[in-house]
């Protein structure tokens, strides 16, 4: 009887995450008498997740350090001027090499900030919040500097497709947006990242027990600074993909984005405190979140109330997530 | 102990059990505490005395049984519960508030009052103050508790206790650290309290203590009860056993003295005000120990070898050739290997499966391409389980649920990856039950005859004998002296008289 109990507790434990996105799915399509099930109406969730999506794979490696990064959305704005301003300067040269360049300059704005960051954290151990609150200010200055406050235009046609096309279109229809299948092979990639690289452990090592990595003989400012660079660099990635479904570099962007962002982390059942995240809860994380605020709109929510549903909610599953958790034995 | 028959036990633990997933942690316990009496509580890790202490805080419920306090059954529902009904429990690690004073720690949350119901820090200082009295301690009550050694520390933990007009005091392993007078000034504590009817139940992995402070002794094993015994009258011999459920002959095993090259060379090395001047030298093959009081640098010099504090002058020669070791990494290439003394805050990652702790110091070596063979690692570790004789049900299991012992067991198969050839064991053997001891002494004597040298950093003065080829003696930050033990002959006397230094008192 004990036997299959804790076999339930386990698999309960281990699953939890599909359990509330399950309870989740149903609940929205009862609820909406089946027009979140619609594909189109898929298509367009996973869309609206990706740009955050994309960014909480990285801010779940920072988090797993025990860090944080508040300066996500800015960064995106930041990067997605400068890479608008970048194709613009460009105007006579071929659209491909435009693109390739706008590519190129916000990776790189994203991973030097990125840098930046985490060089301030690792070596004058200043508290992560504090150096990305600073920042995410002077990023987010800088993008309104950089473009005098006017959303910079005039982006190479070839952009387009990367924010606003579909993959295969002429096999799958609208079924698979670029950015989805950005934000989808980012998740694999890190997926492997996080559990098989020696990165990856070295993360979770140094958010398990900084002193134990350090006199493990662990680079632990070195590992503290990369994930910072991480982030950046999916910043800049998500920056240009934002200009290329805009068509225009917007020094607005990515306002609360580090909010949405760590929301997906932790819903996911990744600690704050470090050393415990998955990112593959990450994923699922940012989908809940994104079949929430769809299916408020579906059921023509009123925008407030849908904040107070979406703070509620993020509470449960929270909740449920350490009532789970409290069941597995230590 | 010995008063009449109608007296009822201060505590009665009746067919006590308690299980977990995997293990039953007690089975069916029962034995008595007499009022005013030193009860020590032996076992090996995994016997079941923390569990048991745990039911007594009501930190956890029994699945079964009772427990009877001056003849009364009482059902224990909580931490708070307990605290009412006169229990009080000094862990291990202890639960003090850094940032607040003393006399604040003591009547943690319940603080006397003055006029607006504010806090009365006059009331609070006097009252601590006649309290550390009580216990013939000096201590400055306005101290920050972050401020104090862990013997101090460990006072107010003792203070807080009393304050709650305590009926039963749990020790919690209460040695572990502390220097040898630092312990009888413990022990004389303990003794005026049982004096004053108070019982104490004092749990420890060292028989010394236990002869020499307890009136009965109870052995736990396997979460079984084995035997409650009176004891002046017990035998060294048949405790052990009852312990352990079979002899132990050997406590320290031999191993031939046959040092090679110097392997290590320290030359005037200071370390800010940690450590000044401290030069020696330890050979391959050889188990150089030093000891000193807490406070002496001992542990210090130690993490310079590896690079974990920062050295401001002299030099380090590794195999040789001068070594700057500036952070453990650079250590470790120079060919260091180090075991900290206290392995839950600076060795494991707990919550993380036993192969990632295995292998947590020599990842390049688990991996190609800065990709991780997994497969590998957990080839290693389960050879190492083997090797060392690690209790784990498989690799996988996070490495907290392992015992004291099987965890300090892990820490050295980490560093048996490669072959380093200077070795710094910080208290190897800190928290470890008897059996697994003998067996940890096994392994360094094997690092020695493989030719590593081995700095053995210990407070336990028997071991520092037992093993070791030299002892030096740390004091006030210097090296005092440096004896030769080659025959495990140095007497713990003339040890102690080195660490307290000439004309100058330890004092807690």
């Amino acid at each position: 009887m004990t036997r299959v109990r804790s076999v339930v507790v386990a698999w309960l434990v281990a699953g939890r995450m599909p359990v509330i996105l399950g309870a989740l799915l149903i609940t929205s399509s009862v609820l909406t008498d089946g027009r979140f099930l619609r594909i189109e109406n898929l298509v367009n969730v996973m869309r609206q997740i990706s740009f955050e999506g994309l960014i909480a794979f990285g801010m779940t490696f920072v988090i797993v350090t025990g860090g944080i990064d508040l300066s996500v959305g800015s960064l995106v704005a930041l990067t997605g001027v400068a890479a608008a301003l970048a194709m613009q300067s460009l105007a006579e040269a071929d659209p491909a090499v435009r693109v390739a360049v706008g590519f190129a300059t916000a990776l790189i704005v994203g991973t030097s900030t990125g840098a930046a960051a985490g060089a301030i954290i690792a070596r004058f151990a200043i508290p992560p919040f504090i150096a990305t609150l600073a920042t995410m200010l002077v990023a987010r200055g800088a993008a309104f500097i950089l473009c005098d406050g006017q959303p910079v235009h005039e982006l190479p046609g070839e952009l387009m497709w990367w924010g606003r096309g579909f993959v295969l279109e002429p096999v799958l229809g609208q079924r698979l947006p670029a950015p989805v299948l950005i934000m989808l092979a980012s998740y694999a990639v890190l997926l492997v990242v996080f559990r098989r690289t020696v990165f990856g452990r070295r993360v979770v090592a140094v958010g398990s027990n900084e002193q134990a990595a350090y006199l493990s003989g662990i680079p632990v400012r070195a590992t503290k600074m990369a994930v910072y660079v991480l982030t950046g660099l999916l910043c800049g990635l998500a920056g240009v993909l934002h200009d290329a479904k805009l068509m225009a570099g917007d020094p607005k962007v990515g306002e609360m984005w580090e909010l949405n962002v760590i929301a997906a982390v932790v819903v996911g059942g990744t600690s704050l405190f470090g050393g415990r995240g998955t990112v593959t809860g990450t994923l699922i994380g940012a989908i809940i979140i994104g079949v929430l605020n769809n299916s408020l709109n579906l059921m023509e929510v009123e925008h407030f109330w849908q904040k107070v549903v979406l703070g509620l909610v993020i509470l449960a599953a929270s909740l449920l997530d350490a009532a789970l958790r409290r069941l597995e034995p230590q | 102990m010995g008063s009449t028959v109608v007296d009822s036990p201060r505590i009665e633990f009746r067919g006590v059990s308690k299980r977990y997933p995997g293990v039953q942690a007690l089975d069916n316990v029962s034995f008595a505490v007499a009022p005013g009496s030193v009860h020590a509580i032996v076992g090996e890790n995994g016997a079941g005395k923390s569990t048991l202490m745990k039911v007594l805080a009501g930190a956890t419920g029994a699945d079964s049984g009772t427990i009877c306090l001056d003849g009364e059954e009482v059902q224990i529902r909580n931490a708070r519960h307990s605290q009412s009904l006169g229990i009080a429990v000094v862990h291990q690690e202890f639960n003090l508030a850094g940032d607040l004073s003393v006399a604040e720690n003591v009547f943690l949350d319940r603080w006397p009052r003055g006029p607006l119901g504010l806090i009365s820090f006059g009331k609070l200082r006097t009252r601590s103050q006649a309290l550390f009295q009580s216990l013939g301690i000096e201590i400055n009550v306005r101290r920050k508790v972050r401020d104090l050694v862990v013997a101090q520390q460990q006072m107010v933990e003792i203070a807080r206790a009393l304050s709650l007009q305590a009926r039963v005091l749990v020790l919690d392993e209460p040695s572990a650290v502390l220097t040898p007078n630092e312990l009888s000034a413990l022990f004389e504590t303990v003794r005026k309290l049982a004096r004053q009817g108070v019982s104490v139940l004092y749990i420890s992995h060292r028989l010394d203590e236990v002869f020499s402070l307890g009136d009965t002794v109870t052995v736990l094993r396997d979460g079984r009860h084995i035997s409650t015994r009176p004891l002046p009258r017990t035998g060294r011999e048949t405790l052990i056993q009852d312990m352990v459920g079979r002899p132990i002959t050997e406590e320290f095993p031999r191993r031939d003295f046959a040092p090679g090259g110097i392997a290590l060379r320290v030359e005037g090395l200071c370390s800010g005000r940690r450590f000044h001047d401290v030069s020696f030298d330890v050979r391959s093959g050889e188990v150089f120990a030093i000891t000193g009081l807490v406070g002496s640098g001992r542990s210090s010099v130690g993490k310079a070898l590896f690079g974990a504090v920062p050295v401001t002058s002299g030099r380090l020669l590794v195999g040789g050739s001068p070594a700057r070791l500036t952070s453990p990494r650079r250590a470790q290439r120079a060919g260091v290997a180090y075991l900290p003394e206290d392995r839950k805050q600076q060795g494991l990652l707990l919550g993380r499966p036993m192969y990632e702790n295995v292998t947590l110091a020599h990842l390049p070596d688990v991996s190609s391409r800065g990709f991780l063979r997994i497969g590998e690692e957990r080839r290693i570790s389960r050879r190492r389980i083997a090797e060392l004789r690690i209790k784990a049900p498989t690799e996988r299991v996070p490495v907290g649920t392992l015992s004291g012992g099987n965890q300090q067991k892990v820490m050295i198969a980490r560093w048996l990856q490669r072959a380093y050839r200077v070795i710094v064991l910080d208290e190897p053997t800190r928290g470890v039950d008897v059996g697994a001891k003998v067996e940890i002494y096994g392994l360094i004597n094997a690092m020695a005859k493989g030719g590593a040298a081995v700095l053995m950093i210990t407070s336990e003065l028997p071991e520092a004998i037992g093993m070791a080829d030299r002892i030096g003696v740390m004091c006030h930050g210097r090296l005092a002296g440096v004896l030769d033990n080659r025959g495990h002959d140095v007497s713990q006397e003339g040890l102690l008289r080195l660490a307290v230094g000439e004309g100058g008192g330890a004092s807690l």
